[in-house]
């Protein structure tokens, strides 16, 4: 057995397993691949694999419905390809597990940094307490983030939106989810406190906070804390 | 043709033609009309008997059944045709008050007066027929010409990347010998920019529809209207622009209750616009103010700007500016005029004095001064 990791590319259309089996096994994953909702479900049952592609637009099942099933006891990554980029449909997918998201046509080096991070979260996360992301350092255990070296001075709330976003770099967290949990329930529609810590955290750890090279914006959906690998 | 669908039949070319004012009063409403006409005009003749001979009553009848010919389809025209005849003859001819006609001349009048009344009806219903089924002509001519507008700009964008691909594939598949390792570069650089403006081709074609059916609903969120600006001007640079693009937002802007989505994709189509049609030397200026809980967004530029008499066209569906070069389907601009009015907004548009356009989109919202909440 090679220790390459296994995705498996859940899709129905032909050109597009194509294109990513051509991609992936390039770039040194082990690729499967299944045309149709049923046979998908069916490998993974069987050899569950590293990572799954899954399309929303499958001929036989709901894509959100495939998702629920697959979760109902599967925890890798699973990182979904659609062709609608109407954020509802995202932001729904993203609440019912999947990983992350990439809108057909993607590019590829943007499909690869997703794998990747994605891979990653699910190896590294556990137990790390030290973050080390470029010129940014967050130390989980004691709370502190320094940029070149220099502590900075956040608030709890200030700090606690960041934490979450850093300790889930490369996913994106929607905004009901940030509001959630360092808010709490009742501040599900409070987004406007989202948007004013947002530019806070920025202004302290970005160097051009309008050009944010750390907390990425997802338009309409949420937010996402990107790795300068 | 799934796509082109929903749009071309949003832009009214199939309504039938609705010229004639007949066919806007009901056929009951039509009898009614020419009845009550022909008795009016008989009761008047009727309190002027005495001074007016019943010969020169039957021309007056006569005019009357004209009136309706011109008015009225065929059918209230006969009856008028009818009815006046018989009034003639029971009110004017002598011996009144019966259908009986006195003298063979007057036979004859009431004869000729029935046969005239009814050529008329027929003549001007078929001199209408004719004028209907021209102006039915002309409109499906022009019909034809928009039509052909449509797919010529269509077909012209989509082919014209889809050619660069098939062209660059067969090139690097049956000619890969001969080329060098630049040619193959290039080549594939072509493929990768025509597949980007295909791409934003689509995505304006199937935005156009979505804002033809209706279905576009803006999700009100709070928005930071700096944010969307600088995404805008982010996936704009990501096309490799030349120009110089300047950002004026005050950081004391409040934020805005808005669909940030719909006012990145407004941004960025008029940045796009922008950076089209204008030198790559020149700059672009986008800037955010809030008037009184309206967001304003001015994007400006330092190009040829619009001719006065365009200023008004250019959000039109498809419409280009006569001489416009060619990389533009007509329908950005059109978005931005569609998300702004869904937003509940306005878009206008001026020539700056200084050379350049100026557009300016104001959408009312929502705000919220909750920025400072310092120490949390």
């Amino acid at each position: 057995m090679s220790n390459k990791a296994i995705i498996l590319i859940i899709d129905d259309e032909v050109q597009i397993r194509r294109l990513l089996e051509i991609t992936l096994e390039s770039n040194d994953y082990e690729v499967r691949m299944a045309a149709t909702a049923k046979e998908g479900l069916m490998q993974t049952a069987i050899h569950p694999p590293d990572m799954i592609l899954l399309d929303l637009g499958l001929p036989d099942q709901h894509g959100h419905e495939v998702l629920q099933k697959l979760r109902g006891w599967y925890t890798n990554p699973i990182i979904i390809l659609s062709v609608q980029s109407g954020e509802e449909d995202i932001i729904k997918a993203l609440d019912n597990g999947a990983n992350d998201y990439l809108v057909k046509p993607f590019r590829t080096g943007e499909l690869l940094a997703r794998i990747r991070s994605s891979l990653r979260t699910k190896t590294i996360q556990e137990n790390n307490p030290l973050l080390e992301n470029g010129s940014l350092q967050i130390d989980l255990a004691a709370r502190v983030v320094k940029k070149n070296n220099e502590v900075i001075k956040l608030t709890a709330t200030e700090y606690n939106l960041l934490a979450l976003l850093a300790k889930n770099e490369g996913k994106v967290l929607t905004h009901h989810y940030l509001l959630k949990e360092v808010w709490g329930p009742g501040y599900l529609n409070q987004s406007q406190y989202l948007r004013v810590f947002i530019a806070q955290v920025r202004k302290k750890i970005e160097t051009d906070p309008n050009r944010p090279e750390f907390i990425i914006t997802e338009s309409g959906i949420g937010y996402r804390y990107v790795s300068k690998e | 043709m799934l796509v082109f669908c929903p749009i071309l039949l949003q832009c009214n070319l199939l309504t039938p033609v609705t010229a004639f004012t007949i066919n806007n009063i009901s056929i009951t409403k039509q009898y009614v009309y020419s009845v009550l006409l022909v008795c009016f005009v008989s009761v008047l003749c009727f309190l002027f008997s005495t001074y007016i001979e019943y010969r020169v009553i039957a021309f007056l009848l006569l005019v009357t059944v004209s009136v309706t010919a011109v008015l009225f389809d065929i059918l209230p025209v006969l009856l008028a045709a009818v009815l006046s005849a018989l009034i003639w003859d029971f009110f004017f001819i002598p011996p009144h008050f019966t259908f009986r006609v006195g003298t063979t001349e007057d036979f004859f009048l009431l004869l000729m007066y029935f046969v005239i009344a009814l050529v008329n009806a027929v003549l001007t219903h078929k001199i209408r027929r004719v004028e209907k089924i021209a102006m039915q002509k002309e409109e499906k001519a022009k019909t034809v010409k928009l039509y052909n507008t449509l797919l010529n700009s269509l077909s012209h964008e989509l082919k014209t990347p889809i050619a660069t691909i098939i062209g660059a594939t067969d090139n690097l598949q049956t000619n890969n010998v001969k080329l060098t390792p630049q040619n193959r570069h290039d080549l594939v650089q072509e493929i990768s920019k025509a597949t980007v403006r295909l791409n934003q081709q689509v995505e304006n074609l199937l935005n156009m529809s979505r804002l033809d059916s209706g279905f576009i609903q803006p999700k009100k969120e709070w928005s930071d209207i700096s944010e969307v600006i600088y995404d805008a001007v982010k996936r704009i640079e990501e096309n490799g622009i030349q120009q110089q693009l300047v950002i004026n937002v005050n950081p004391s802007i409040p934020l805005f209750k808005l669909d940030e989505v719909m006012l990145e994709q407004i941004i960025y189509n008029l940045l796009n616009n922008a950076v089209q049609y204008t030198p790559s030397t020149s700059r672009i200026d986008i800037m955010a103010i809030n008037h009184a809980d309206v967001l304003q967004v001015v994007v400006e530029d330092e190009g040829a700007g619009f001719p006065e008499a365009e200023l008004k066209k250019v959000f039109n569906k498809f419409y280009r500016l006569k001489n416009a070069k060619p990389g533009g389907t007509g329908l950005g601009l059109s978005i931005v005029k569609g998300f702004t009015e869904a937003m509940g907004g306005i878009v206008s548009l001026e020539n700056r004095k200084s050379g350049g356009a100026k557009f300016i989109i104001e959408i009312p919202a929502e705000t919220s001064y909750l920025k400072n909440l310092k120490n949390e």
